[in-house]
């Protein structure tokens, strides 16, 4: 009875029925369709359709962790690309290295250094010959980069479109370190070519089936923990700090701890969707991780609605979706559409679609209020 | 357990801000238990001396004393919350996107505020009976579940008084509280105030002379960064040098 007592804020609206009904169809529903009804049949996914399904999918994660730092925390970070990226690359390392000497040059060494004239393999490669080496790299890389890095953005105060600067700039020295064939992970043409992951080979549909299911389950688990902090005390906090910082400083918080936090966090569930990406792709380059995808992101996160955990899935893949037809269709109008995309969804709907799609339910349930209330009045006229 | 000496204690306190001294080697002390106001025009380093207290500002000399001898000079606001000093700004500080109730939860005192214990932590009874009469005090108990962003002005003041409240600290800094408030508001933060003078110490910055008169038992003026006169309302009101300064001006404080 005490428990009913406790008010809830927007954030902690029920979402578990939409969770599991689109668990359901995203585990099961999909796979299904893409292995049982033949070819031709309308009903059928084709392997293609649902490795890109995959691919935005794990975006989607990326744009969980995006959301729980920018949506409820206020901090724009203009440097996601970047937490992708070194997750993406730990992985690529790894799938170079099980590539072994079926490489164009036959060589041990993988098919960029050996072009580079590298002999010996640089010592920051050898750990990713071990699978679980680099999964755990592709995890703790990016966050551990997080925690430095923030620990010296938020002691120092730095806030707002300073920090969403900064982090542009993160961005930018990324992708000018990766591009440099001296750095040793590929340059410009990235790492890419990949043959095997866990002895599975990447071309068979069957390995990119079980990537799909694994990046629905990872998708199903970033949800989980990111609602876990959001209905916590400290997910109120995190809100606390967009609404007036000075005052959850004077509440005996330290902002600067729990913006720390959801960095980390967002940065390895953006290293976590690397890792994903890398497989399904089968290549990841330089220009993943730059400025632009890193703000691309962003408009993910800003179409879907900031503060809403479903919104950010939404976007991700509603926006990916788009560009994926549009492309198809008119490649060199995409650019203009993400933009304007943006200005107007910025200028007209700041809640994103799930902003759009909450004000036509509270239309609704006002006119049937409305509806009533008039049913009743004529009832009582006549 | 009885309490003697000051809560706060400033020595010589100097804030310079690229040659203007916001505080001049000042001097100021609170007893436990005490309610005091501080008056000054504008610019005589009245808010200055609650960042001072508060950790938000460093002065360039001094000492500050809390308690018995906890030097405050050096600690980063949410330690000096932690040990026992509330802070209420001028204009509402609150957290707009919450219910009046979970601004309330976040501000209850706790024995960490660190993120691992908040992520666990979940409000007890006693925590709940604690906010419900939070809630009596500052006449918020019908809001509970609104939005804290579309209460009025005056609640959101009285609302963040209550947050103060709830951290149950032992020194309540006030700035301006009764600043855009109705007559009616202002008289009822008047008892509010009083009423919390009776287990904390309080000090109230104000500018509204009648309100001043309503609540003061001492008061403390400031002109230039020092103090030129403390005493009771009338000892303060008859000295000569107040009325040059402050008193003088009475129209502009008035506005």
């Amino acid at each position: 009875m005490a428990e009913s007592l406790a008010p809830r804020s927007n954030a902690e609206r029920n979402e578990g029925p939409i969770f599991w009904v689109v668990g359901f169809a995203l585990l099961f529903v999909l796979p299904v369709l893409n292995v049982l009804p033949a070819e031709d049949s309308w009903l059928h996914v084709s392997d293609f359709a649902l490795n890109r399904f995959g691919k935005f999918l794990a975006f989607a994660i990326l744009a969980l962790g995006l959301d729980l730092i920018w949506g409820y925390a206020g901090i724009l970070s203009l440097g996601q690309g970047v937490f992708f990226g070194l997750g993406a690359y730990c992985m690529g390392m790894h799938l170079m290295l099980t590539i072994g000497s079926e490489g164009v040059y036959g060589s041990a060494l993988p098919d960029f250094m050996v072009w580079n004239q590298v002999t010996e393999l640089p010592f920051f490669w050898k750990p990713f010959y071990n699978f679980s080496a680099a999964v755990l790299a592709g995890l703790l890389v990016p966050a551990g980069f997080a925690l430095l890095f923030g620990f010296l953005a938020f002691r120092s105060r730095i806030r707002g479109v300073y920090f969403a600067i900064i982090t542009q700039a993160l961005a930018l020295m990324a992708w000018l370190i990766f591009n440099r064939n001296e750095t040793n992970l590929g340059g410009t043409n990235g790492l890419t070519d990949f043959k095997t992951i866990l002895g599975f080979r990447l071309s068979e549909p069957g390995t990119q089936l079980a990537l799909y299911v694994i990046t629905v389950l990872c998708l199903g688990g970033a949800y989980l923990l990111c609602r876990w902090i959001i209905v916590s005390r400290a997910g109120r906090v995190l809100i606390a700090i967009r609404d007036s910082e000075q005052r959850v400083l004077f509440s005996g918080y330290s902002p600067a701890n729990y913006k720390l936090f959801v960095f980390v966090i967002s940065a390895a569930l953006a290293g976590l969707a690397g890792m994903l990406y890398v497989p399904q792709v089968g290549i990841i380059t330089p220009a993943q991780m730059g400025v632009l995808p890193s703000l691309e992101m962003v408009i993910w996160v800003a179409v879907g609605g900031r503060a809403t955990l479903v919104g950010a899935i939404v976007g991700a893949v509603g926006v990916n979706l788009g560009r994926s037809i549009l492309t198809n269709h008119f490649p060199e109008l995409w650019p203009f559409f993400l933009g304007g995309l943006f200005v107007v969804v910025v200028l007209l709907f700041p809640d994103g679609v799930m902003g759009i799609t909450r004000n036509v339910r509270e239309k609704i349930a006002k006119r049937s209020i409305r509806l009533r209330k008039t049913s009743v009045v004529e009832e009582e006229q006549a | 357990m009885t309490e003697h000496g000051s809560i706060i204690y400033l020595e010589g306190v100097t804030v310079d801000y690229d040659g203007f001294k916001a505080l001049n080697n000042l001097n100021f002390i609170v007893n436990h238990r005490e309610l005091r106001v501080v008056i000054g025009p504008n610019g005589a380093g009245k808010t200055t001396l609650l960042d001072v207290i508060s950790g938000k500002t460093k002065p360039a000399a001094g000492r500050v004393i809390f308690g018995k001898d906890t030097d405050l000079i050096g600690m980063r606001e949410y330690e000096i919350t932690q040990l026992g000093i509330g802070r209420k700004f001028q204009a509402p500080s609150i957290y707009g996107n919450l219910t009046v109730w979970e601004n309330l939860d976040l501000s209850l005192s706790r024995a960490s505020k660190g993120v691992l214990c908040t992520l666990r932590g979940r409000s007890t009874a006693a925590e709940r009976t604690h906010i419900d009469e939070a809630l009596a005090t500052i006449g918020l108990t019908e809001q509970a579940f609104l939005r804290a962003g579309s209460l009025s002005h005056g609640q959101k003041q009285w609302l963040e008084i209550g947050m103060v409240m709830l951290q149950d600290p032992e020194l309540l800094l006030v700035d301006e509280p009764v600043a855009g408030m109705t007559d009616e508001e202002t008289v009822q933060t008047g008892r509010l105030l009083q009423s919390l003078a009776e287990k904390h110490a309080i000090v109230v910055i104000e500018h509204d002379m009648e309100f001043v008169r309503q609540i003061a038992r001492t008061v403390t003026v400031l002109h230039e960064g020092t103090v030129i006169c403390e005493g009771s309302v009338e000892k303060v009101q008859a000295d000569e040098r107040v009325r040059e300064i402050y008193l003088g001006r009475q129209k502009v404080a008035h506005g």
